[in-house]
């Protein structure tokens, strides 16, 4: 009798860091299983790849800037070219837990559905800022840009623009995923969403671009709406996942 | 036979307060195009004001509403949460259509252009889209999972908008500042009690228009949830 009720704080001590543990496991794990389906397949990279590079190319067509005019409003086209290329990586990846009822089994399974999240977030993340690393050279030699200072500012824009637009678009996919024709529904719901971080990622990069003013106020935006969205969709990933 | 007593009663009730909220609207339409006088500067235009203002009254607090209700169904998980939530979100979007529509058209003549991207317009436009995304929503989700996520994305909506507002207000600066028309003070007493007429008239309205469209809601969810029992029962026969 004694030895049991030991061993029950013991097990109750052990639970917070256990599932904290459990938490980053699985976090990996998922990650892990996405990143090697992708690297075996290529299916997203490949649909985003060509698709934001025929953006580019229509983009230029389309609009046939001087170099003065291609410095204000590249800013603007980058990242609408990501923000709708991005929604190809998003719609993919969550589509494949269907195949053979994975996501029936995970939501039984009991383990953290923050983990799943939290994969596919990461998982998206890596494939966007992958295409971004590939297609944002060639806007600069499409639009003959030279980006002469603050190529670290930069950086940071692109880090905390393409996570703000992954972890609504994970969540959203997500949540599409329940819908019928769900493809179509995701830009419905993402995009709307997204605009405040849009507008913010604009400003920044053309600052950057134009150097006429300074990104940070852009930057601490995108800081604060990472922080809340990826805190709301945390706090409702759950209710999501168990919506039936 | 009980329920279908409070049913009629209900009816009564209602018919009564649609009777009430007719003649507020005749008043109110007495008052703001007949009663109060015509503006110097802008002549009968400025009329649209005394539309525009308490519609847009209606639409925010539709939103409010949805909000709350998409909380308590979350909470609760009680369908009459949900169907508060639709008809607030439904009656919202028709109450933000009026103020995007007859914005720009009082706009054209008073500031010469339709549109500025100011932030009051624009977090009222961007307001607008989320919230026809959330019906499209509705429209495509499976019936049993409709009330979860719609919930789920008016929260998203209403943490967006405060984001909307300061990203508009910091990164948008460069556009022109619409100077608003009568400045402070200067509102003749009739013009404000024409508003305030259809301030009530409005808010009546569209407190008429939510609860039929709840009831509305009520009776379809009432009827799934039969259709869903008597296939139990068949399935069990």
């Amino acid at each position: 009798m004694m030895e049991h009720a030991g061993e029950k704080t013991v097990a109750m001590q052990l639970r917070p860091a256990s599932s904290s543990a459990s938490l980053v496991r699985t976090t990996i794990s998922t990650l892990g299983k996405d990143l090697r389906l992708e690297w075996r397949s290529k299916d997203a990279l490949n649909a985003m790849l060509f698709f934001a590079l025929l953006v580019v190319v229509i983009f230029s067509f389309a609009f046939e800037p001087t170099a003065e005019e291609a410095r204000r409003i590249t800013g603007g086209l980058v990242w609408v070219a990501f923000l709708f290329s991005s929604t190809m990586a998003l719609n993919q990846s969550w589509a494949r837990e269907l195949r053979h009822q994975s996501l029936d089994a995970f939501r039984i399974s009991g383990a953290p559905a923050d983990a799943l999240f939290l994969g596919k977030a990461i998982g998206n993340f890596i494939f966007v800022a992958l295409l971004e690393a590939i297609v944002a050279p060639l806007f600069v030699v499409f639009f003959n840009l030279t980006i002469a200072q603050g190529a670290g500012a930069l950086l940071w824009v692109f880090v905390l623009g393409t996570w703000a637009l992954v972890v609504n678009g994970a969540f959203f996919a997500a949540l599409s995923l329940r819908t019928r024709s769900r493809e179509l529904m995701l830009p419905l719901l993402l995009f709307p969403i997204s605009i405040p971080a849009l507008l913010a990622m604009v400003s920044a990069t053309s600052a950057i671009l134009t150097g006429e003013d300074s990104p940070t106020l852009g930057l601490q935006f995108l800081a604060v709406y990472d922080i809340v969205f990826t805190t709301v969709c945390l706090s409702l990933f759950e209710t999501v996942l168990h919506a039936e | 036979m009980s329920s279908g007593l409070a049913f009629s009663r209900m009816n009564n009730k209602l018919v009564f307060f649609s009777a009430l909220v007719l003649m507020l609207l005749v008043y109110g339409f007495r008052q703001a195009i007949f009663i109060a006088p015509t503006e110097l500067t802008m002549g009968n235009i400025q009329r649209i004001f005394y539309y525009h203002v308490p519609s847009a009254f209606v639409a925010f607090t539709c939103f409010f509403a949805n909000l709350i209700a998409s909380l308590w169904y979350l909470k609760s998980r009680r369908l009459s949460a949900d169907a508060w939530a639709l008809a607030t979100a439904e009656v919202g979007v028709i109450f933000c259509t009026i103020v995007l529509v007859t914005g720009p058209l009082w706009a054209r003549p008073v500031w010469g252009i339709w549109w500025t991207w100011d932030a009051r317009l624009t977090s009222t436009l961007l307001l607008w889209l989320i919230y026809v995304s959330y019906l499209l929503l509705r429209r495509f989700s499976t019936s049993g999972q409709t009330p979860v996520l719609a919930a789920v994305l008016a929260i998203f909506g209403s943490v967006d908008v405060v984001f909307v507002y300061m990203s508009i207000r910091w990164f948008r600066t460069q556009h022109p500042q619409p100077v608003m028309g009568p400045g402070g003070g200067g509102l003749d007493p009739r013009m404000g009690y024409a508003l305030l007429a259809n301030f009530i008239a409005f808010a009546a309205y569209g407190a008429l228009l939510v609860t039929l469209r709840r009831n509305l809601e009520l009776r379809r969810q009432r009827i799934e949830e039969r259709h869903a029992m008597g296939a139990l029962a068949g399935a069990s026969r």
